[in-house]
């Protein structure tokens, strides 16, 4: 039943809705296709049993014609987000066997609108990382590789299952999380659509916290349309949430008219890199001209702080990091490695939880959080922070959207940069803006390169308006035409 | 802020071996807000529940859990903010403060480090002898309580008990503006008084609800202030006294002895009244304030803080001032009565259209004497409010002698009953008809000549044994007045 898991979300809702096949037959189709990818290791956790009782009540519901919005579609939900009764990592040993008697708010969205949980995907571990090689649960393999090179690549990260899950055909669409890059720049290294929302449209609560002011959830899908479909599920004011926002969330699947004449679409220069790859430079002049033939207007935008995203954001992040995952303690669950003092029992517990990246951004936030130098680091980063948010908001005085390259480059092989934390780090040059800035950004596919490696393009829009960055990103994916599929897809 | 003139200070100076001393104190109390629910999440709050019974997924801190500011806290901390007169913030921004302890799931403490809730206020100190002074309130913020560390129940193990995890603290900080133990006894009693008038914390020290870390330093009469050390979590006003005293002693002794004072925090030992120096920890903590990203800066309405400023109760020194213009009571008086709402209402409706003093008087003497005897409350009073008013009615009206008062009290204690109805059955009833008392003060002239002779000659101060003689030949029924009147009249014939 190959064709099954070829199909997009859309498609699969519109069969399912005509009764073309059943929920139990779509399922049945993908949790084949989740045993059949074991090797790309993009699941911690696989949910066949629960995915089975979940589509036979979808089918039930199709019968008797009370169907919801996402009846019986097989999704995949990242291991950062609490299931209840069903083991969440955060792709940690410190978690340990950890299982939640709680759904976090935006995977008990999916489900209340009919959505199937085939599994738990793989990420960097607590979401630090941008390969997905610091899970403790292995590093993810790309289901794409280089032309004649059958080394394993990088899926990217941190969600770097639930892209590669999405990529290799064992669901229809998969939530991830986003801190500086995390669901877009994976989106862009398998050849796959992801968008970050804006910060506050999705519930935070029951996601495993990385940086609270940074992170937002947001889906991965093969097409525009596939997560414009799931943000509308997944998005909405959560009380429990102080920082989501009361707004309502509208049908974005509408927003896909097509139609992009008239709008101003920003080209930063800033982000017009020394040393950026020829590939990169030229998606991203086809982009342009991709969105001009379409009746929009390039227009030359200048974000001039855009140099101090990347030393701020690695600020930032870890500061809040360092005291997110101080309740790893080995006190009240997860890992404990007993000591001879308290004292002892935290280092130990947290020496050995902890994986190295995880405990070098712990290193990185204690310090630059200490008496001394909160000044010289936190207060300054946040004032850069502050600058990027007012770049942005000068340049919509002008522009509707922004579009820029994904990332610096492709997907690399596993190994290939992790010796060198920094080269890693400058993976999110192109998303962590957006992030600080607290904007909706999304990556579409829009080519391969000269390898045959998928690139991703990201159009950002103004806070709370991703009608408007999914209406530019569906003209981009209907102008890229990108129909190649990696060898590795079931 | 302080209002102290030298001539007050004087009288609280320590004389050590070097000349006089004088202690300065702050106090930081913390102040378990009254309210149903935690400051971050919907947990219960109640005192004695079986450990751990009280816990949300938000206070054990499970991975993904979020802190929702409970809005009625923030009430009460506007309440007592507008209650200490202080400034209230309409923004104030919450700070993680980071430190690892077992009984602190988070790992972090949720408090106001740089923008508290409440700014600058006062707080009027009353001394004895009815005198007064303002002391400067620094601020007020709010702060979550950590759970509780059990050491006692496995040799090996620490047990941990969350239920106050997470439960609304205020902190409230005074100004240096202390001078003597007693002063800093007055500041928390006021203090306390204070929150229960507002109902923004029941003040029960015994549970913990009110703990106050006490600021000492010393130093020579207009020195700059000298090196203080902080005693931490006193939990009853006795003690606060006693560690002022005992803290102010040994760091004069240590000064005059030729060593210096070092900041540290201490504890006090109260069986032994003395306070000691806590284990220091080798490092120095490093809490890492910053803004806590979970949740966004707090903005206040003008209408908020109007609603809850327009529904303020009297509080303890406009009802003292009342007290004293209304029904003529002293500033002793008037400051005793109004320290417990209960009291000051008890006055209210047993003096209410009749004479303050004197109800004043039987409350703070002969009913509170029955109070403290057997322990019980004013709102337990066996004798109500009501009741001593009728009392006092019967009083006025001359039913009754103040000495006969005194029997009908402890009747009426003791029974229950009204005044009226045991004035009745007793047969109490003044004797005001002139006949027996002509009788009993003829009689009296009659059997004591030598004393007749003596008020005769001139010692007209007599005339207080005479009545006397007479009040007790009637059985202390007779008016005292009309006594007077008739011994005078007879003995001046």
């Amino acid at each position: 039943m190959s064709a099954l898991t070829d199909l997009t979300l859309a498609e699969a809702r519109d069969g399912l809705k005509a009764k073309k096949f059943s929920a139990a037959e779509l399922t049945d189709a993908h949790v084949k296709a989740v045993e059949a990818a074991r090797p790309l290791n993009a699941y911690i956790t696989e949910t066949p049993e629960l995915a089975k009782k979940l589509a036979a009540e979808s089918d039930a519901r199709i019968a008797s014609g009370d169907a919801r919005a996402l009846e019986g579609v097989p999704l995949a939900i990242k291991d950062l987000f609490c299931t209840e009764n069903v083991r969440t990592t955060a792709a940690s040993k410190i978690l340990g066997n950890f299982i939640p008697q709680y759904e976090s708010t935006v995977s008990g969205k999916l489900l209340a609108a009919g959505a199937v949980s085939v599994g738990k995907t793989n990420l960097d571990e607590f979401a630090m990382g941008s390969s997905n090689a610091t899970s403790a649960f292995g590093a993810v393999a790309n289901p794409w590789k280089r032309k004649g090179d059958n080394r394993p690549l990088v899926p990217g990260g941190s969600s770097g299952g639930s892209a590669a899950a999405v990529a290799a055909r064992t669901c229809l669409g998969a939530t991830g999380t986003d801190t500086g890059g995390s669901i877009r720049q994976p989106a862009a290294f398998c050849g796959i659509v992801g968008i970050k929302p804006t910060y506050g449209r999705c519930s935070r609560w029951g996601i495993v916290a990385f940086a609270s002011s940074l992170d937002q959830a947001g889906p991965f899908a093969r097409t525009v349309r596939d997560t414009a479909i799931l943000l509308r599920e997944m998005a909405g004011f959560d009380a429990k949430d102080s920082t989501s926002v009361e707004k309502a969330v509208p049908d974005f699947e509408k927003a896909l008219t097509g139609d992009v004449r008239g709008l101003r679409i920003g080209i930063p220069k800033e982000y017009r890199m020394d040393g950026m790859s020829r590939e990169i430079e030229d998606l991203w002049a086809k982009g342009i001209a991709w969105l001009k033939d379409a009746g929009a207007t390039p227009v030359d935008i200048s974000l001039p702080h855009t140099k101090y995203a990347l030393p701020a954001y690695y600020i930032i992040a870890p500061a809040e990091a360092s005291s997110n995952l101080a309740r790893y303690d080995g006190i009240r669950y997860g890992l404990r490695v007993p000591g001879e003092s308290i004292d002892d029992l935290y280092e130990n517990t947290r020496g050995a939880g902890f994986g190295a990246e995880v405990r070098r951004r712990v290193m990185i936030g204690t310090y630059v959080l200490s008496a001394g130098y909160y000044d010289a680091y936190y207060l300054k980063a946040q004032k850069v922070r502050s600058l990027i948010a007012r770049d942005f908001e000068e340049a919509y005085k002008k522009v509707d959207a922004i579009l820029t390259p994904t990332a610096p480059s492709a997907a690399f092989a596993l190994g290939e940069k992790s010796d060198d934390p920094i080269t890693m780090y400058l993976n999110d040059v192109f998303t962590v803006s957006v992030n600080l800035a607290g904007l909706p950004g999304i990556s579409v596919p829009a080519g391969l390169s000269s390898d045959g490696l998928p690139l991703g393009l990201q159009v950002i829009g103004r806070p709370f308006d991703e009608e408007t960055v999914f209406r530019v990103a569906g003209v981009v994916e209907s102008q890229a035409k990108f129909t190649a599929k990696p060898d590795g897809a079931a | 802020m302080s209002t102290t003139t030298a001539s007050a200070e004087s009288k609280n100076l320590i004389e050590g071996k070097t000349g006089h001393w004088e202690v300065v104190i702050g106090l930081e109390v913390h102040a378990q807000v009254l309210s149903k629910s935690k400051l971050f999440s919907g947990a219960a709050i109640a005192f004695g529940a079986e450990p751990n019974s009280q816990v949300s997924l938000v206070d054990a801190a499970m991975p993904g859990m979020l802190p929702v500011i409970n809005g009625f806290c923030v009430e009460q901390a506007v309440r007592t903010g507008l209650g200490l007169k202080a400034q209230i913030n309409m923004r104030s921004v919450f700070d993680r403060k980071n430190y690892f302890y077992p009984d602190l799931p988070q790992g972090y403490q949720i408090s106001q480090f740089t923008q508290p809730i409440v700014g600058r206020g006062e707080l009027v100190l009353d001394l004895p002898g009815g005198e007064s002074r303002t002391v400067g309130i620094t601020r007020l913020h709010l702060e979550q309580d950590a759970g509780k560390s059990i050491h006692d129940q496995d040799p090996q193990l620490t047990f941990i008990d969350l239920n106050r995890s997470g439960t609304a603290l205020m902190e409230i900080v005074s100004e240096p503006d202390m001078r003597s133990a007693e002063e800093a006894a007055a500041y928390l009693k006021k203090l306390r008084s204070i929150l229960r008038y507002l109902g923004t914390c029941d003040g029960n020290m015994d549970e913990g609800s009110l703990r106050a870390d006490v600021n000492v330093s010393v130093r020579k009469p207009g020195a700059p202030f000298g090196t203080r050390c902080e005693i931490k979590n006193v939990n009853s006003i006795r003690f606060v006294q006693q560690a002022v005293e005992y803290e102010a002693r040994r760091q004069i002794e240590l000064i005059e002895e030729g060593g210096t004072v070092k900041q540290q925090t201490r504890l006090f030992d109260a069986n032994r009244g003395e306070t000691r120096a806590m284990r220091t920890k080798e490092e120095a903590h490093d809490y890492r304030y910053f803004p806590d990203p979970d949740l966004l800066p707090l903005e206040l309405e003008p209408d908020f803080v109007a609603r809850i400023k327009a529904t303020l109760p009297e509080l303890p020194d406009e009802k003292k001032a009342r007290f004293m213009k209304d029904y003529g009571l002293t500033a002793y008086d008037a400051g005793v009565l109004v320290a417990e709402r209960a009291s000051a209402d008890y006055f209210e409706a047993a003096a209410k259209g009749r004479d303050g003093k004197s109800a004043a008087n039987w409350i703070m003497g002969d009913l509170f004497a029955v109070l403290n005897k057997t322990g019980v409350g004013i709102e337990q009073s066996p004798v109500s409010a009501e009741a001593l008013g009728g009392m006092l009615d019967l009083l006025k009206d001359g039913t009754i002698s103040g000495r006969i008062a005194k029997d009908v009290f402890v009747a009426m204690v003791e029974t229950g009953k009204p005044a009226k109805v045991i004035v009745e059955e007793k047969g109490l009833k003044q004797i005001t008809d002139t006949g027996p008392i002509e009788a009993a003060a003829d009689k009296v002239i009659a059997d004591n000549p030598k004393q007749v002779a003596t008020y005769k000659g001139g010692n007209q101060n007599l005339i207080g044994w005479f009545v006397g003689q007479v009040m007790k030949a009637t059985g202390g029924k007779a008016n005292p007045g009309v006594v007077n009147e008739i011994l005078k009249k007879k003995l001046a014939e």
